[in-house]
């Protein structure tokens, strides 16, 4: 059963109209990473750090250091599927996730 | 008050010379069909270096609205104008404008929706719009269309309402025929309008801000609560720019106007240029003793529910005229909110629906003479013939 939450909350007199946020970078906040259904699953010995999935990832999910590919940021990585398609050597395969 | 100066200007040249004096900092418009020769003229006085206004023409109304949306939001005074179908495509978001709060103006010419297709004046545009959260003026003539375009920006931009008005006057009728009207002096109107001074602006770096956010389950009910406030208030803010503006310019506005509706006991409810039909026909029958008027509510958003009831109090017959069909089977929009207001009232007149000049159908003297003379009968009998009727149209 849903949980009623609403005296906790700031009400229509106290908060800014239209929606406004005072302060910006609130994306970073909501974490999109939840709406996976497909994870990818990097095959590090066959990877050649090539960058073709860090420019096509549309989440910017695609972690780096030193110009290596290092892993994927789960927090924001939607499970596209962007990033295996393009691998030029295959090394990115999906994984149904089991939630 | 300044200079006054009469010059022959059609409806939309009226609009084009208070967006000149107004000055706004963007006007994004689409330039072509169904957009009006308001933006024509504007564009013009932007080519010969009259404004400093941006100018953004745009591939379609849609996006025309958005790029008045991110402008408004950059801080900005914004302004565009559309009409009939124009209005129809700009849709998702005119909303998106008026719940985000931004004080955008924005002239409509009053043209019918197709289809078929059809070019000429009716309401249907506007009616179709009551509920997006914009203010609505409704004017009669050139001259009330340009001295409510100046009023418009102050409504919008006022603190305690921060919505979008949409300016409307009747197709062709009103915007395409040349009628002397007044301007008043460039200073005049700049001095009336103020310098805009935005709630915030998405380009302020050192005060960056979010606009339009998801806004699910949690707060957009309490955002919604908000903007019908922002309407409510806009009942008592806009009777206050209306004196601001009569004592600039000596020029009287109201929520509504009557005429000849102090003694009356007949009446007939019109917006825009039916009005100043109907008013000679309030004189022809005064001159044969009939207690006849006329009720013209200039806004309809927010709907001026105390002043519309006050000026008709008194009156035992009463017809409301739409110049759209909602398609309800119940009457069209000004006629059922009419009726639903009188619902608090200790008594209220017979009241008949007459929907008329859709598509640009004229509407004579003679069919409002007609109208007056059945609420003649159903005064003195206290029956009405027929609820809903459709006035002008071939049986």
């Amino acid at each position: 059963m849903a949980k009623d939450n609403r005296d906790k909350t700031k009400g229509w007199k106290d908060i800014p109209i239209g929606g406004l946020i005072e302060k910006g970078g609130t994306a970073k906040a909501y974490k999109t990473g939840e709406w996976r259904t497909f994870c990818p699953v990097r095959d590090e010995s066959k990877c050649i750090n090539c960058m073709i999935c860090w420019a096509y990832c549309p989440d910017s999910a695609i972690k780096t250091k030193d110009g290596k590919m290092t892993g994927f940021d789960l927090d924001y990585c939607k499970g596209c599927g962007i990033c295996a398609s393009v691998c030029p050597v295959k090394c990115i395969r999906m994984e149904k996730e089991n939630k | 008050m300044g200079n006054i100066k009469l010059v022959p200007f059609t409806g939309d040249q009226a609009v084009a010379y208070a967006m000149k004096q107004i000055e706004p900092d963007v006007v994004a418009a689409y330039p072509i069909t169904p957009q009006t020769e308001i933006v024509m003229g504007f564009s013009q006085y932007v080519a010969d270096g009259k404004v400093k206004t941006e100018m953004i023409p745009v591939e379609s109304e849609h996006s025309a609205m958005s790029a008045c949306v991110g402008a408004a939001a950059a801080g900005v005074r914004t302004m565009t104008a559309t009409s009939a179908n124009g209005l129809a495509l700009m849709w998702e978001i005119v909303y998106i404008a008026a719940s985000t709060r931004l004080p955008i103006v924005m002239p409509v010419v009053n043209r019918a929706l197709s289809g078929p297709i059809n070019i000429h004046c009716d309401h249907s545009d506007t009616m179709g719009a009551r509920d997006s959260g914009w203010i609505q003026i409704y004017c009669e003539n050139a001259q009330e269309v340009y001295e409510s375009t100046i009023i418009a920006v102050r409504i919008a931009e006022h603190r305690d309402v921060l919505l979008p008005v949409m300016v409307c006057q009747d197709g062709f009728i009103t915007s395409h025929a040349v009628e002397g009207v007044q301007l008043f002096d460039d200073k005049a109107v700049k001095d009336f309008i103020g310098e805009y001074k935005p709630r915030f602006s998405l380009l302020d770096v050192d005060k960056p801000s979010t606009v339009g956010p998801l806004d699910l389950q949690d707060f957009y009910f309490e955002h919604k609560r908000q903007q019908s406030q922002g309407m409510r208030n806009a009942l008592t803010a806009i009777p206050e720019i209306f004196n601001a503006f009569e004592k600039a310019f000596g020029k009287k506005h109201n929520l509504v106007d009557s005429y000849r509706l102090d003694d009356a006991e007949i009446a007939i409810c019109a917006l825009s240029s039916t009005a100043g039909t109907v008013r000679g026909v309030v004189d022809k029958l005064r001159k044969e003793g009939h207690k006849v008027g006329l009720l013209k509510p200039r806004v309809f958003r927010p709907f001026p529910k105390d002043a519309i009831m006050k000026s008709l109090s008194g009156v035992k017959a009463l017809a409301v005229f739409d110049r759209s069909e909602s398609f309800s089977s119940q009457g069209g929009p000004l006629f059922t909110e009419i009726e639903a207001a009188f619902y608090d009232e200790k008594s209220h007149p017979s009241i008949i629906n007459c929907i008329y000049g859709l598509g640009g159908r004229d509407i004579f003297e003679s069919d409002i003479e007609g109208v007056f003379r059945q609420l003649i009968d159903t005064a003195k009998t206290g029956k009405v013939k027929e609820k809903i009727q459709f006035i002008g149209v071939r049986e």
